[in-house]
């Protein structure tokens, strides 16, 4: 044993503190590739709007892998990495297409199906009767890893896993009636943005389970009362800790107001008003006040409602100190004009300019930074006890736990 | 009097006074004057050409009143946390792609460079104005519309000074 190489030791089971090391460590990282993006997980990868016909593909990633999503002439959706079993070139480099029979790698022509089966060797019987593959050459034994594909509400998912279990067992009921909501009828894409993020993929997976932070860290979410800590609402968290979903419920009268001028927090301010409100004009459109929700998928999947402003959004580890976050910015195919334009305007609140989530951008930057020196020490999440289970608070950090706790499971650390 | 009033010279002369006291109110960090170069319901959008090519109307900033534009301002510096950096535009000569009704159609590249605080120099994003712009009562010029279309699509940890 290399006692340069010793890290301070995580105790079993502890999920209310994570060792700093994790989102420094190389070596973790390389596991994570393995177990968790590799592992028994669904990795969200595209909609099926982006694979709608026979031909249509998409490239993307679960985890670091590069990997081809397509639909067969059969209809069906089919995952696959994207490196030719050759010599491991990407056989597909753009983000994706339409009316594709095949993918043919550039590097040396060999071609697959859209199932990513091999289906032809450039020269495999040689030229002139010299050269060519050694005759036991068998197409059929090789390819690319394929991945298991799961359509849910529009969105598919894939997994490297025989021991994944079925989509919706994997999120429980709660989290799934909680899809559902959101996604309940076809879905339009109105623009997709890219966040490179100077932080380890976890620290954003964390900030995006964190209830606790949202009215603290976000002035105008306090300010314009989007959510506050003091309305009603909560959080879920799946029977595994992995998967959440936090809500608002719009309560008349947010009697308990004061509480944030009590604790002397920087977001409350009464002065900030707009100029022009038109942007919060927002219309209860699944009929149930609920203003926001933010559901996770673990690992990387996030889906959001604030208002009427909704979307999915990607998270890809880049590195162990980067990560890139792709948004995907989405109205339904029945929206009326007057709820496009909606829609449209209140984008202004998400992505990496938005109103409430552009912090969100930098502060795991501020984590990674401040933990530089401090691999040994562990951070403190113990809002709301050491429980990992749903509760009717936002002043708890239950969900960020429950990811530290799928975490560990899948990690087998 | 409309951007048509006026000579193909002056028109560009003029742009060339927009495009450059926008990017110096920007880059010198006096975000009020910035939607002031807007009418009063004019449109600013920043968004990517690849959105732009498909289709896809949404931008990561959307404002359809000046008002919106100051809401951004008042948000920079009473709401939002970031760290402290600033800009510097480089902005090409502009190009009058049309002259149509009151106003004139137009573009221009750009450049913009993030300085971080502690020093760390970035090409934050390069890109296009596509804009319309119509002359006001003193013969200069302001914004009907600007559109900030960026050539990438992936943006460094946020966008919360505007392009």
């Amino acid at each position: 044993m290399n006692a340069i190489e010793q890290r301070v030791v995580w105790p079993p089971g502890m999920v209310s503190g994570a060792p700093y090391w994790a989102y420094q460590d190389e070596a973790t990282y390389r596991l994570e590739q393995k177990r968790i993006f590799g592992g028994a997980v669904w990795n969200f990868v595209c909609l099926e709007a982006d694979v709608a016909r026979p031909g249509d593909y998409r490239t993307t990633f679960a985890g670091e892998m590069p990997v081809i999503v397509a639909r067969g002439e059969d209809g069906e959706i089919y995952a696959f990495e994207n490196r030719c079993v050759h010599r491991g070139a990407l056989i597909a480099l753009d983000d994706g297409g339409s009316n594709a029979k095949d993918f043919q790698c550039v590097y040396h022509a060999w071609t697959y199906d859209l199932k990513g089966n091999l289906k032809g060797v450039a020269f495999e019987e040689g030229s002139n009767g010299k050269g060519g593959m050694p005759k036991d050459f068998r197409k059929e034994k090789h390819g690319p890893r394929k991945l298991y594909t799961a359509t849910l509400c529009g969105l598919v998912f894939a997994s490297l896993s025989d021991n994944v279990p079925p989509i919706e067992d994997y999120l429980g009921e709660a989290i799934l009636g909680r899809i559902q909501r959101v996604l309940c009828k076809p879905t339009r894409v109105i623009g997709r943005f890219t966040q490179a993020l100077p932080n380890n993929w976890k620290l954003y997976a964390e900030n995006v389970k964190d209830t606790y932070h949202a009215s603290l860290l976000h002035l105008f979410f306090g300010t314009f009362r989007i959510t506050r800590l003091t309305q009603g609402g909560g959080v879920l968290v799946s029977e595994d800790g992995g998967h959440h979903a936090s809500y608002t419920i719009d309560a008349p009268g947010d009697a308990k107001s004061e509480e944030y001028a009590k604790q002397g927090i920087r977001s409350e301010s009464k002065e900030y008003r707009l100029a022009d409100p038109s942007m919060l004009d927002s219309v209860d459109e699944f009929g149930d006040r609920i203003q926001l929700q933010i559901l996770t998928v673990f690992p990387g999947f996030v889906l959001q409602q604030i208002n009427n402003a909704l979307a999915v959004r990607q998270i890809l580890p880049k590195g162990v100190g980067r990560m890139e976050l792709n948004w995907t910015y989405f109205g339904f195919e029945d929206d009326t004009p007057e709820m496009r334009k909606r829609r449209l305007k209140q984008a202004n609140l998400v992505g990496p300019a938005g109103f409430v989530s552009m912090e969100d951008g930098c502060v795991g930057g501020f984590v990674q930074r401040g933990v530089a020196a401090a691999g040994d020490e562990f951070s403190m999440m113990q809002m709301g006890g050491d429980a990992t289970e749903t509760d009717t608070t936002r002043a708890t950090e239950a969900s960020v736990r429950g990811f530290w706790k799928a975490y560990r499971t899948h990690m087998g650390i | 009097m409309g951007a048509t009033d006026l000579t193909a010279t002056e028109l560009n002369s003029r742009l060339i006074e927009l495009n450059a006291g926008y990017a110096r109110a920007i880059d010198d960090g006096d975000f009020e004057a910035w939607p002031e170069f807007f009418l009063e319901d004019g449109f600013y959008k920043l968004t990517t050409a690849d959105n732009v090519a498909q289709g896809m109307e949404a931008g990561l900033i959307y404002a359809d009143s000046r008002n919106m534009l100051r809401d951004r301002v008042s948000a920079l510096r009473m709401a939002n946390i970031f760290e402290r950096h600033r800009y510097r535009h480089i902005v090409g000569l502009p190009t009058v792609l049309g002259v149509e009704g009151a106003g004139a159609r137009t573009d221009a590249s750009f450049l913009v460079v993030r300085i971080m605080r502690d020093g760390t120099m970035d090409l934050f994003a390069a890109g296009r104005y596509l804009d319309r712009v119509e002359a006001v009562a003193d013969g200069s010029l302001r914004f009907r519309e600007r559109i900030v279309v960026c050539d990438s699509n992936r943006f460094d940890t946020l966008v919360a000074i505007p392009l």
